[in-house]
């Protein structure tokens, strides 16, 4: 049997196109990174953090030109003076300008705080990824092998350190303080970092892309990686500040910058005997850049952590 | 929360607590169970004890006298033991456990003759304790760090380094109270030494009875005003009064209760707070401000010590006297002993530093006069002159980055500055300035590798050889490398007599050979600066020693 | 689960053995030697000592002598102190700073993530600040800063707490709250983080669907989940205040292993370094091993057993 296909004239009517483009998106699509930024925008707090970073970054470039004294310039009839019009944050014990020490040792303390964190953020990373998605044997070798160079006391490997590249004259320079501080700290972010991929690892969406056929580089980049970001920026910002402390402690120790030069660990531990005796600016004032610093890069790891993360995407 | 992670949780908690429980009950003792250790604290006031409070800045490594080796010992055996002879209030040397001595006509033979004085337990002190506690401290197997400081006794030196027997040593127990000990060669100072804590005597019966006995207290049997009752290790130290002691109704004190607290500044801080009666070390910024402030309760204490620069002599430039010269003459030494170390130390005019006698017993350093020349237009003049013997310019040197290497501490690293800021102006050079950890400088100094180093000396005997016998060629601690024939001849002429003009006349010369050769840069003299609470009374300072509390009174 | 256990057992003691033998190598490389001082002290003497503590013999005979003491659990004489061996310091120094520990671990662990969970619950909201703040504190105040001022302005002006020294519990407080505000501060941050990204889950929006309370939301799935960042640092954290920690112990004047750890090598005490690192390090190991076990317990994803993958 046959069925006759009647064409009628209505079936060839002009169709309305005006829903033509319903699915379409119709926002402009936005990219990633810009999208963060937006969203960046938005945390006042995590702006405010950025701009006090930027401030101190500016201040520790040029801050040491500003009041026309030098850093290591001593003035004896001039020691313990509390700040004043002419010396901002008052002078040290050798009657040197406090204001340009301030803001040379903010631009130590930067310097070594975000070259030690960045060197951190890449080796920990770097073997914490391998290590969580290696198979078991490679893993557990890999966690060893971070065990111990974590057990071996920092202290001798600082001094060993300093001794094996300070011929005499140099000291004990920053880039052997930042080495030797880079030496053991990255194997917390490495532990975190293995943890978290063991985790996600374990995840549906990654069990899903393992099914489909996915490589093991390709779940890390795709899914690991982004996922993680929240912890590690997050670890970072503690790791700042936890390397501008570790060369503190080591000035203590003998081991940090040498004199004329500052850090604000350096400059908050000479202030400490002042403060029994009534100068206390002498550590205020490190004390509270420091703190200052610390706010900053914590409120902006924060704010980046929200921003990143495609969860929390509105 | 899931079961599990609960009593995971609690399970690390429990783990961290039962390790720490586990052990305290038996070894923490203190806390709860010794009410005693801070009742003292409490108390003075209510006049039941008299308890003098203080802090002792280091754990000592032992209370054993052979085996001291510094103030954090000897503070605390200075007032548990008395040797042969110590000093009265006027730093004079007196009869102690000796009652009198005699002096052979060849200078070298004392016989001591001893008083009836008694042990903490009761037995009596007698010749032949000082006899086996001498031979002891030298015996090589005990390995004493300090036993070079019995080298004066004949035969010593060779038992100590394996080369002789312990029966030469010439030091013999004629009867109970006799004690006769021969010299290697007459020695000036031999009955200061006898003052010395290496030379305190222990008790014979209890050391061979027990070879632990100075670690615990219970057997820790001495002769001196005090007896050791508590020593809990890195945290406190006590004394009780010694009845037994022969002269113990001199003694005020029921106890003195020693904290062991490092940080300067937190003891600082309790003896502010009323927590101490007496602080023997303050932080250098609390002194200055107390002297500022003409604080009553600031005492400034004599010392016998000079704070210097080692110059390496085998380093060019500095192999030059010119240059050495220059160095020094650019320092202006009033500026940091008043701006900085603020502490009422004196700028050296030396080596050796103010509160030594000489032959006539007027002090030493009136005879030599200021030896140090400060004149920065000189200096560089000076300093050029040296430089072109040398075959360098200004440049050359500022290119080879000679640096000053100090060990960290605050007032070091000030000083240092200092110094640094004053050779830039004044000679127009850059030396870095290098700190490191004390036992790396050491080292370094021993192997030459240094161009500048601080050091500083402390006597041991109230003599300017405690001072001057530093720079002998290849002397211990000669850091300078510093080696000058004629030097070495007048010392060890000096060092030989007994004829007490010769030996001045000889110190003299070889300080001033010193001085124009300068292969160290003295910068200042030591002063002690300790602080007082004013209800305390009858604390006083001998120069080579921490004060002295033995005869404190709390009102 | 019992195979798993002794493997890492196992593992552990390599790993403590190579710590061994690094520092040993290390600490004979650094300059410097526990008999050097500032003195007229002959060479005979200081040979003398060496030779009384075995420091002639050549060192490869030095190790193997350490490591056989070692396993008769005899950690050697201190070079520094003729009173305590090793052991002894250790024994007497770790209940000290364990004490202090133990302390500062329990107000961190009661404050620190309950402050992160709070501070996410109420995300850009007053009390997410105000946490923040606090948590911010405890990070960016060195504990040397923070020690000294907690003496100058606290305890100076409170009678009945003492200003530094050991012996009852009041001793303990102030650096106990010293020692806890860094690891608090710590964990309250990466709770807050973590919990945040856990609220963001399908699990919870699932639970919240189900009709589940707020409450038992956050405890039974966001609390448990978010807690697994804060546990991994917790082994570092434990044995990190376990041990001690140098500063706070140097300001207060505690007589705690921390002190010991970084005097002995100021000091080239060589024994002491030794045992002080292989204590440290044996409790490292052990709370990382915790570490995972504790990750295998909470977290049913990660699956210890299974062999491979």
């Amino acid at each position: 049997m046959k069925t006759e296909i009647q064409l009628t004239k209505d079936m060839f009517e002009k169709a309305d196109l005006s829903n033509r483009d319903a699915d379409k998106i119709r926002r402009p699509s936005i990219k990633y990174w810009p999208d963060v930024w937006r969203r960046l925008k938005q945390n006042k707090l995590a702006m405010i953090g950025l701009i006090i970073i930027i401030a101190m970054l500016i201040m520790s470039i040029i801050g040491t030109n500003i009041n026309g004294f030098e850093y290591y310039e001593q003035d004896y009839s001039k020691i313990n003076v509390h700040p004043n019009s002419e010396h901002w944050f008052g002078t040290d014990e050798l009657g040197r300008d406090l204001f340009s020490r301030t803001w040379l040792g903010a631009r130590y303390s930067l310097i070594i705080g975000v070259l030690a964190a960045a060197i951190d953020f890449i080796i920990g990373v770097l073997y914490g990824g391998i290590a969580g998605m290696a198979t078991r044997k490679v893993d557990a070798i890999m966690m060893r092998i971070a065990e111990v160079i974590y057990s071996v006391p920092y202290l001798l490997v600082v001094i060993l350190l300093s001794v094996v590249f300070s011929s005499a004259g140099a000291g004990t320079s920053m880039f052997v303080m930042i080495l030797a501080m880079s030496l053991t700290g990255w194997v917390p972010m490495a532990i975190l970092v293995r943890g978290q991929v063991l985790q996600l690892k374990e995840a549906e969406y990654s069990l899903a892309a393992e099914s489909l056929g996915a490589t093991k580089g390709w779940i890390l980049k795709k899914h690991i990686i982004p996922n993680t970001l929240g912890p590690i920026l997050v670890n970072i910002t503690l790791t700042i500040p936890r390397a501008i402390f570790s060369e503190a402690t080591l000035g203590f120790l003998g081991l940090g910058l040498q004199p004329p030069k500052s850090s604000l660990g350096t400059l908050a531990n000479e202030g400490l005997a002042g403060m029994t005796v009534g100068n206390s600016y002498q550590i205020v004032i490190p004390a509270l850049f420091i703190s200052l610093i610390m706010f900053a890069f914590n409120v902006l790891g924060d704010g980046l952590r929200d921003a990143l993360d495609p969860r929390l995407r509105k | 929360m899931s079961k599990k992670f609960l009593t995971l949780m609690s399970l690390l908690l429990v783990m961290a607590i039962v390790v720490t429980g586990c052990s305290s009950p038996a070894k923490e003792p203190a806390p709860s169970e010794t009410p005693s250790t801070e009742a003292p604290a409490e108390t003075p006031s209510t006049g039941e004890k008299k308890i003098l409070r203080t802090n002792n800045s280091s754990e000592p490594g032992s209370l054993d006298p052979a085996l001291a080796q510094g103030t954090h010992e000897s503070w605390i055996l200075s007032n548990t033991f008395e040797g042969l002879m110590t000093y009265d209030q006027e730093g004079k040397v007196v009869p102690g456990i000796a009652e009198s001595y005699e002096l052979s006509e060849d200078n070298l033979t004392y016989t001591f003759k001893l008083r009836d004085a008694k042990w903490s337990n009761g037995d009596p002190v007698t010749a032949h304790d000082f006899e086996f506690s001498w031979k002891r401290a030298l015996d090589p197997e005990l390995a004493a760090d300090y036993a070079f400081q019995l080298y004066y006794i004949k035969g010593a030196e060779a038992y100590n380094t394996g080369e002789g027997s312990v029966d030469d040593v010439m030091v013999k127990a004629l009867d109970d109270k006799t004690l006769e000990v021969t010299l290697e060669a007459p020695t000036g100072y031999f009955l200061e030494l006898t003052a010395f804590y290496t030379y305190y005597p222990v008790s014979k019966n209890v050391v061979e009875a027990n070879p632990d006995w100075a670690k615990t207290p219970e057997t820790h049997i001495s002769n001196g005003p005090f007896k050791l009752v508590t020593w809990e290790h890195n945290a406190y130290i006590e004394l009780e009064k010694n009845p037994n002691y022969y002269a113990a109704d001199q003694i005020k004190l029921d106890g003195i209760h020693f904290d062991i607290i490092e940080d300067e500044n937190t003891a600082w801080q309790k003896y502010e707070g009323g927590e101490y009666d007496i602080l023997a070390t303050l932080p250098q910024a609390v002194a200055a401000q107390m002297s500022a402030e003409n604080n009553p309760e600031l005492v400034i204490g004599n010392q016998v010590g000079v704070y210097y620069y080692n110059l390496n002599s085998e380093i060019k430039p500095f192999n030059n006297a010119k240059v050495r010269n220059a160095l020094s003459m650019a320092i202006d030494r009033t500026v940091i002993v008043e701006k900085i170390t603020q502490g009422g130390q004196m700028a050296a005019e030396g080596a050796v530093p103010y509160g030594l006698t000489d032959e006539t017993g007027g002090e030493y350093r009136d005879k030599v006069g200021n030896l140090i020349v400060e004149d920065p237009a000189k200096a560089k003049q000076l300093f050029e002159e040296g430089l072109a013997e040398e075959g360098m310019t200004v440049e050359d040197f500022n290119k080879a980055g000679f640096v000053l290497l100090f060990n960290t501490l605050e007032a070091h690293k000030k000083i240092a500055q200092a110094v640094q800021e004053m050779w830039r102006t004044n000679l127009g050079i850059n030396i870095g300035i290098e700190n490191v950890e004390f036992q790396v400088k050491l080292d370094r100094e021993k192997a030459g590798d240094y161009h500048i180093s601080r050091g500083g000396w402390t006597g041991d005997y109230m003599d300017p050889m405690t001072i001057l016998d530093l720079w002998l060629t290849g002397g211990a601690f000669n850091d300078a490398r510093y080696s000058n024939a004629e030097y070495d001849k007048l010392i060890l002429e000096a060092k030989g007599t007994a004829d007490q003009n010769i030996r001045f006349n000889n110190m003299r010369e070889a300080e001033k050979i010193l001085m124009k050769d300068m292969p160290i840069i003295p910068v200042y003299f030591y002063t002690q600066p300790y602080a007082v609470k004013p209800n305390v009374e009858g604390i006083y300072k001998l120069p080579i020693y921490y004060p002295t509390i033995t005869y404190a009174n709390i009102k | 689960m019992k195979r798993y256990l002794l493997k890492r057992l196992a593992m552990s003691i390599v790993t403590l053995w190579a710590v061994i033998t690094i520092t040993f190598i290390l600490m004979h490389s650094v300059p410097g030697n526990p008999f050097a001082a500032e003195s007229k002290m002959p060479k005979v003497v200081y040979e003398n000592l060496q030779k009384k503590y075995g420091l002639d013999k050549p060192l490869t005979e030095q190790y193997f002598i350490y490591l056989g003491n070692l396993l008769k659990g005899d950690l050697g004489d201190s070079m520094k102190s003729r009173v305590e061996t090793v052991n002894d310091m250790i024994e007497r120094g770790f209940p000290v700073s364990a004490r202090l520990g133990v302390q500062a671990l329990l107000i961190a662990i009661c404050f620190g993530p309950a402050l992160g969970a709070f501070a996410a619950l109420y995300q850009n909201k007053l009390p997410d600040y105000i946490s923040m703040i606090i948590a911010i504190i405890g990070i960016s105040v060195p504990s040397f800063i923070m020690g000294t001022v907690l003496i100058q302005f606290v305890a100076r002006n409170v009678d009945w707490l003492p200003i530094g020294g050991w012996g009852e519990f009041k001793h303990t407080i102030l650096p106990s709250f010293a020692m806890a505000l860094m690891p608090m501060a710590t964990m309250a941050r990466l709770m807050r983080s973590s919990m945040l990204e856990v609220l963001g889950q399908d699990y919870i929006k699932t639970a919240k669907s189900k009709g589940i309370t707020r409450a038992a939301v956050i405890l039974k799935h966001a609390v448990r989940n978010a807690i697994l960042p804060v546990i991994s640092v917790l082994g570092t954290t434990i044995s990190n205040l376990l041990v001690g920690s140098f500063v706070i112990e140097k300001i207060f004047g505690i007589p705690g292993l921390g002190m010991f750890f970084v005097k002995s090598i100021n000091n080239r005490d060589y024994t002491l370094i030794m045992g002080t690192t292989i204590f440290y390090a044996a409790i490292l190991i052990t709370m990382l091993l915790l570490v995972d076990i504790a990750y295998m317990f909470i977290d049913p994803r990660i699956k210890l057993t299974k062999e491979g993958r």
